[in-house]
């Protein structure tokens, strides 16, 4: 037996440091969330509308300057061309994947893409790989959480839907990367729920995760004793969510219009055509969603010309249309029951997730399958970012509400490589847990050979041809040998991300075989380092320019509010070393706030917020007593109010 | 005599060390096995190497901590399976299932080639019959017949063979028993001796390549019933 001694005295383990908060980050395909364990309790960190949710649109304005969430949603329509919805469909994927979604969704594709190029979209004139979009949503998740910290957040764990394949993660993890954030772990999706749900509710037993969101559908079977949150199976349908509903909602409007107002937007100018269908798909989403809750819900769009196109939709009607797409989890939910061993009368507990499962027919389904009634306790939309909060304390070392606790993940799909005739042979087979490794060993065929090639796959079909290509590598610098003696030996690892890595190793020389492993659809390291928005060193400093503006913001508009405090009736009341005083502030600000020295500005403003306290409640009386004269507040002039925290805000006599 | 995973001073992860799955956990290399005592050791393992509790670690100790837990995953994955366990042991003594393995009759259908594979004896003439009339339902299809009372006669025989399938598992564990005393003995000072060894596995392999077949028929049935 061989003993191994501590050779890490030199390496001790550097401690988390107070101010170094891991966010957990749900990137979904409709909306995207971040989130942190705040004390013993996640809590989701809303964004600077005040909001938990921001959609997950991206937009460039007239300056070509991205615009993200909810500005991007109004140039959704007004500039189509210039913003893109659901990318997470698009990631990870390549141009001949992508057909069936091009004719439902208004992407547009770079027109020189090369075939194997990862995608390029076009927003205006300008292009954008999927996880170059992806990590814009992202960056702002991040502005939000540094906002709330008060300092830079540089690493996060981000949510995968857990039938995402290996390219799918991987340009995930790129965006990350993009955005400037270490991503720690990628997390599947409703085991992150489960974390979330586990938190409170700490028992043992079988739990079935349906997760039905924007664009994917997930199953995941966990068993679940003493904080061990151990997936048993899990399955799945990444093209598959609330987008299938709206697009069959548009289809049937413009078939509609088409056919009873004889309008046909083939013939109008594209521009007009994609605003009218995005209008059709806000209206759609709205009665979808109304559907949820009333037995009709009416459509009500203007179109191009002037006409009106007006329907109502029953729940009846709505319930009968979406129930192909809804069946379509059914299959994934059977399998993971099949694979998990188990009968549906032996689960304990079924969970839902995803703005989805809203739906009453989605979870009449459930109920169905399951024989249960689905726990809905915790909101649909933010459980999933939640839960990689949970995961985020875990990797960060823990706390007491973590303590215990432990996700062990699988592997969704089959990792196969090619062999003679095409076919697959499956070497880590789907559910296994991650970490996982399989070692395979290869030969040469030809005196002297050098390379072998390898073609790795992920599937569960027997021919190579019907499984996803994940990468295709040489084994490159065999030593010079007979045919058949060299004796390579692969080895293949799935982390914990489900990301798979490969090693070689040539067994009768002991050398390390070179390995250049070639992603069938992914970004380059390279093409990643030169994508980097923020890049990772300049985090601090990229944070300190932003309190700098942020600050300069906040002296502007107390600048102004004195401005205006000057012409009020109050400005009469103070004495004249008051105003004098104020007058030296006011200069002293408007000095510093041409300098770069944020705690210098900060400084002044807050001096000047003194210097201010009293000319601001003379203001409030005077205001008080005219609103008491008839007048209202807003005749009052009172001047815009600045939305920082400030005496002269307006915030203050509410 | 489990391997060391981790330092025995500072308790910190170490490199996994060269060993095979059962040494990994401390275990002879018998069959017959604890599988719930396993379970519990997988948990308490777990605890300790898989990657999210060492993320604060230096680098060095977080690759230590992928490897030794994909290890740990790989072995308990191999060892609660009676089958894969079996066809684990075999693999550490040198013996070979090739042959009838699921790869070399996918390889054989995809190319063509005629499968190297013997027909177990005592399935001769069920195999014989199951082919006419597999045969004859493909043909039916094909005129669009009815052909429900093939299909039953068919399900009925699908049902025969899965039982063999299930009994031929109680039979693989009377193996293990004499495997397991061997070992036993050798453990007592008393070796095994290579032929005593090669006859045991012998009737594994023998068992276990039985299996593979009918679970390869039941596949075509199903996949013949499904088309």
């Amino acid at each position: 037996m061989k003993k191994y001694f501590c050779i890490l005295s030199s390496n001790f383990c550097i401690l988390t440091m107070a101010s170094d908060h891991i966010v957990g980050i749900d990137l979904g395909t409709t909306n995207s969330l971040v989130a942190f364990m705040q004390g013993e309790a996640p809590v989701v960190i809303s964004g600077d509308d005040g909001l938990n949710l921001l959609p997950s649109v991206v937009a460039l304005d007239g300056n070509n300057q991205p615009v993200i969430g909810n500005a991007a949603r109004n140039s959704l329509i007004e500039t189509p061309e210039r913003a893109v919805y659901s990318i997470k469909r698009l990631m990870g994927r390549g141009v001949e994947d992508i057909q069936d979604e091009l004719k439902l969704f208004p992407f547009r594709l770079a027109q020189d893409l090369q075939p194997g190029e990862v995608l390029r979209i076009k927003l205006g004139d300008k292009t954008f790989t999927p996880p170059e979009i992806s990590a814009l949503i992202l960056r702002q998740l991040k502005r939000s959480a540094e906002r709330f910290f008060g300092g830079p957040v540089t690493k996060a764990v981000i949510t995968v839907p857990a039938y995402f394949n290996d390219a799918q993660r991987q340009a995930t993890k790129d965006a990350g990367r993009i955005a400037g954030l270490e991503v720690l772990r990628l997390v599947n999706e409703p085991t992150a729920a489960s974390l979330a749900y586990g938190l409170d509710q700490k028992q043992n037993g079988m739990v079935a995760v349906y997760d039905l969101g924007g664009g994917t559908f997930d199953i995941s079977i966990l068993k679940l004793h003493d904080g061990i949150f151990e997936v048993t199976a899990t399955n799945g349908d990444t093209h598959l969510g609330g987008d299938d509903i709206d697009n069959l909602l548009i289809t049937i409007a413009l078939d509609d219009i088409r056919g009873d107002l004889g309008l046909d937007f083939r013939n109008n100018d594209l521009r007009r055509s994609a605003e009218t269908v995005q209008a059709i798909r806000k209206a759609v989403i709205e009665a979808k969603i109304a559907l949820s809750s009333q037995p009709s819900a009416k459509l009500d769009i203007e179109l191009p010309g002037g006409k009106r196109y007006q329907r109502e939709i029953t729940r009846e009607q709505f319930e009968q249309l979406i129930q192909p797409v809804i069946d379509r989890t059914v299959g994934p939910c059977k399998q993971a029951m099949k694979d998990a061993g188990l009968k549906p009368e032996q689960i304990d507990e079924v969970v839902l997730v995803g703005g989805s499962t809203r739906i009453p027919k989605v979870r009449a389904l459930v109920k169905e399958l399951f024989r249960r009634e689905p726990h809905t306790d915790l909101n649909p939309d933010e459980v999933v970012a939640l839960g990689a909060a949970v995961q985020a304390t875990i990797l960060g070392g823990g706390s007491q509400a973590t303590e215990n606790m432990l996700l062990l993940d699988v592997t969704p799909l089959s990792l196969g490589i090619e062999v003679a005739g095409g076919v697959t042979d499956k070497i880590i087979l789907r559910n296994s847990t991650i970490p996982a490794s399989a070692t395979q060993f290869y030969t040469t065929q030809v005196d002297g050979q050098a390379n072998v090639a390898i073609h790795v796959l992920q599937g569960e079909r027997e021919l190579a041809k019907d499984c996803r290509s994940l990468a295709r590598f040489d084994l490159k610098g065999i030593p010079p040998m007979a045919a058949g003696i060299p004796r390579v030996e692969v080895k293949f690892l799935i982390d914990a991300n489900g990301i798979l890595h490969v090693s070689a190793r040539e067994q009768r020389s002991g050398k390390e075989a070179d390995i250049q492993v070639q992603p069938s659809y992914g970004l380059t390291d390279e093409q990643v380092e030169s994508m980097i928005l923020d890049s990772f060193d300049n985090a601090e400093e990229d944070f300190r320019r932003r309190q700098l503006v942020e600050a300069r913001n906040e002296a502007a508009t107390i600048l102004s509010a004195l401005e205006k405090g000057k012409k009020s009736p109050a400005w009469g009341q103070l004495t004249t070393d008051e105003k004098k005083q104020i007058a030296k502030m006011e200069k002293a600000l408007a000095a510093v706030n041409a300098e770069d020295d944020y705690a210098a500005i900060r400084k002044a403003i807050d001096a000047l917020n003194q210097g201010t306290m009293r000319l601001a409640e003379l203001m409030m009386d005077t205001a008080v007593s005219t609103a008491l004269k008839g007048k209202s507040m807003d005749e009052a002039d009172l001047g815009e109010g600045p939305t920082a925290p400030h005496p002269m805000a307006k915030a203050e006599f509410e | 005599m489990r391997a060391a995973h981790f330092c025995g001073s500072c308790g910190k992860v170490q490199p996994p060390a060269p060993v095979d799955y059962f040494t990994f956990f401390g275990l002879p290399p018998k069959l017959n096995l604890d599988v719930a005592a396993l379970e519990k050791d997988f948990y308490v393992l777990s605890r300790r190497l898989h990657p999210d509790l060492n993320a604060t670690a230096g680098s060095k100790e977080q690759q230590w901590s992928l490897e030794q837990s994909s290890m740990l995953n790989d072995a308990y994955r191999t060892l609660r399976d009676p089958i894969k366990r079996t066809e684990y042991l075999l693999h550490l003594e040198g013996v070979a299932l090739e042959e009838q393995s699921k790869t070399a009759t996918e390889q054989a259908r995809a190319t063509g080639a005629i499968k190297k594979q013997i027909v177990p004896p005592d399935l001769l003439e069920e195999v014989f019959e199951l082919n006419m009339e597999l045969e004859e339902l493909r043909m039916n299809r094909k005129t669009g017949e009815d052909d429900s009372a093939l299909v039953a006669e068919i399900g009925k025989q699908k049902l025969v063979l899965e039982t063999k399938h299930e009994a031929l598992l109680d039979e693989l564990e009377t193996h293990w028993k004499d495997w397991d005393d061997l070992i036993d003995r050798s453990q007592a000072g008393r070796a095994a001796s290579a032929e005593e060894l090669a006859q045991v596995t012998g009737k594994m392999v023998d068992v276990l390549n039985r299996r593979n077949y009918i679970r390869n028929l039941v596949r075509d049935v199903n996949a013949a019933l499904e088309e």
